[in-house]
């Protein structure tokens, strides 16, 4: 049996399986573009400014636009991961999608790279539908605020990966809401997002800094929109890079090892 | 020995799942042109050994040579060549009928618009041009069954594979479909499938094996097979004590099948004469013998699922 880190062999067909997520996405396009739309204005609305008019500002920084990168890296997180979950465990079991697709040139490691590109990518879409209305409100400075984008892409591939590594394990669709509320529900709250994490106990901002994905993510995010450049980017991105690359190659590995017997 | 005219050709072939053995040591070689057929009860192997011709489960050992090659290292080139219909339905149902096809094409890297082309063309071979933009929830299944036929064709494949291709359709929708494979044979293609329907394998098939357990029972026509293992024709009549003591008495050689009798022949006639004559049976039937009699005849009559 190979080993779960064994670098796959994907080829360029990966491409096929994100164009046909996109078609499909595109027919359905109403649906997709609202939701990041609507969750922006809440956010700001419930957090920012009710909150926000309590708190004032964290650090100098009025509390919308400490948030703001925080909506943002939540929307990547909950993007990728859920098409990554939820998404590929309905393609892969319910509608036999990937076992139709391997009937084809494709191997199961296109169909995967496919899939976990396409998580990264409504990441992508999620961030730039929401970024218009965040600077419509004024809480992230442009031109910096743009490189979110790419951040999108990469945490968004992070989040895939990790989603995939879970759908390639889960033994049913119900037990995927145990990543979802015992990982993704706390990282949602603890990563520096609303509040930072030099008000926790100096245990759990370890546990923050070398486990929870989120708060580099929200770290890099916030040194983009607020923009205040700091060196420490550069360890974000490299945590982000490193933890992307390997539950990429594990979450690959994993499908195969479940679907190909 | 391999020849330049199998197309598949098999040896030794084995499949393992941990302790589980599900094709022990199986060979067997298809030609261009032909109807192929593997039968045999649930769990006998079929399924397993399709999916290693079509290089999605890799075997454990043997030689097995599709199109020339091995199936575990050249998977993208084999299944270039293929055309695949699962047991199971797994069309897109994010697309209509068209869109399936066009979908599909386009992973074969074959352009949009010589796609869209074919897929009307197929559509049309298997009458389902009415549903072109219908999605795929609306169809009945043997519409369904069609279309992932027609799915299976879309890159002009030079062997189709088929993995129960009538399971579950009425009369009209499986003859349709056996008038499409026989077509597409004609072409010089090859066509393999299972079932277990074995009136489809008569019908079809030019060659075929029986499995039972991972292993090939008999290989042959339908027609040798049945002379073979069965004979030509076959008389049967009511289980009763009084039938049972006469046929006895008559030295006719029979089998018991629950409430039948059967008695194996060359003429049905003379036996059935002698029976009227004899033993004033109820209900009488005769019949030519069919591939079920060999298959029953070597995989057996209890139910092998387990």
């Amino acid at each position: 049996m190979p080993s779960l880190l064994s670098f796959p062999r994907i080829s360029r067909r990966a491409g096929k399986v994100w164009y046909r997520n996109l078609e499909v996405f595109i027919k359905t396009w109403k649906v997709n573009f609202f939701p990041p739309f609507i969750e922006a204005f809440l956010y700001l609305m419930a957090i920012g400014l009710g909150i926000g008019s309590y708190v004032g500002s964290i650090e100098g920084i009025p509390y919308v636009n400490y948030i703001a990168p925080a909506i943002l890296a939540i929307a990547v997180m909950n993007s990728a991961f859920f098409e990554c979950t939820y998404g590929s465990y309905v393609r892969m079991y319910y509608q036999k999608s990937f076992d139709a697709m391997i009937a084809t040139p494709l191997s199961i490691e296109d169909v995967i790279a496919g899939e976990l590109l396409w998580g990264a990518t409504r990441s992508v879409m999620y961030v730039a539908i929401m970024l218009p209305v965040l600077a419509a409100f004024n809480v992230i400075s442009l031109p910096a605020s743009l490189l979110v984008l790419p951040l999108a892409f990469l945490g968004g591939l992070m989040f895939a990966g990790i989603g995939m590594c879970c759908t390639g394990i889960t033994t049913g669709i119900e037990t995927l809401n145990y990543p979802a509320f015992r990982f993704i529900t706390p990282m949602t709250l603890f990563s520096g997002t609303f509040f930072p994490l030099a008000l926790m106990p100096v245990i759990l901002q370890y546990i923050a800094i070398t486990l929870l994905p989120l708060t580099h993510l929200v770290a890099a995010m916030r040194i983009c929109t607020l923009p205040a450049f700091s060196a420490t980017i550069f360890l974000n991105l490299a945590w982000m890079a490193a933890i992307t690359l390997i539950v990429c190659i594990v979450s690959i590995n994993l499908m195969k090892r479940r679907l190909i017997v | 020995m391999s020849h330049i005219s199998d197309v598949i050709a098999a040896a030794d072939l084995k499949k393992t799942y941990g302790d589980m053995t599900a094709v022990n040591g199986i060979q067997f070689t298809e030609r261009k042109g032909e109807i192929f057929g593997f039968l045999g009860p649930n769990g006998a192997g079929k399924t397993t050994t399709m999916k290693m011709i079509t290089g999605v489960s890799p075997k454990t050992s043997g030689t097995l040579l599709v199109l020339g090659m091995d199936p575990d290292h050249h998977p993208a080139e084999i299944k270039a060549r293929l055309g695949i219909v699962p047991q199971e339905t797994n069309l897109d149902p994010d697309f209509t009928c068209h869109g399936n096809l066009t979908t599909y094409a386009r992973y074969f890297d074959i352009p949009q618009n010589e796609a869209e082309k074919k897929a009307d063309e197929l559509l049309e071979f298997f009458q389902l041009q009415d549903k072109r933009d219908v999605s795929i929830d609306k169809l009945s299944g043997g519409m369904k069954r069609r279309l992932i036929l027609a799915r299976a064709l879309v890159n002009t494949p030079e062997i189709l594979i088929l993995d129960e291709p009538t399971l579950g359709l009425d009369p009209q929708a499986r003859h349709l479909i056996w008038d499409r494979l026989k077509l597409l044979k004609a072409q010089e293609n090859i066509v393999v499938l299972t079932t277990h329907y074995l009136d489809e394998a008569a019908r079809l098939c030019d060659r075929l094996v029986i499995m039972d357990n991972g292993k090939i029972l008999v290989e042959g026509s339908p027609t040798e097979l049945v002379k073979k293992y069965v004979g030509e024709e076959i008389v049967e009549v009511e289980n009763t004590r009084e039938i049972l003591t006469c046929i006895t008495a008559q030295k006719i050689p029979f089998e018991i099948f629950g409430d039948t009798i059967q008695i194996v022949t060359t003429s049905a006639r003379d036996v059935a004469r002698t029976l009227f004559e004899n033993c004033q049976p109820k209900k009488m039937l005769t019949r030519p013998a069919t591939l079920e009699d060999v298959f029953l005849k070597l995989a057996g009559r209890t139910l092998k699922e387990s």
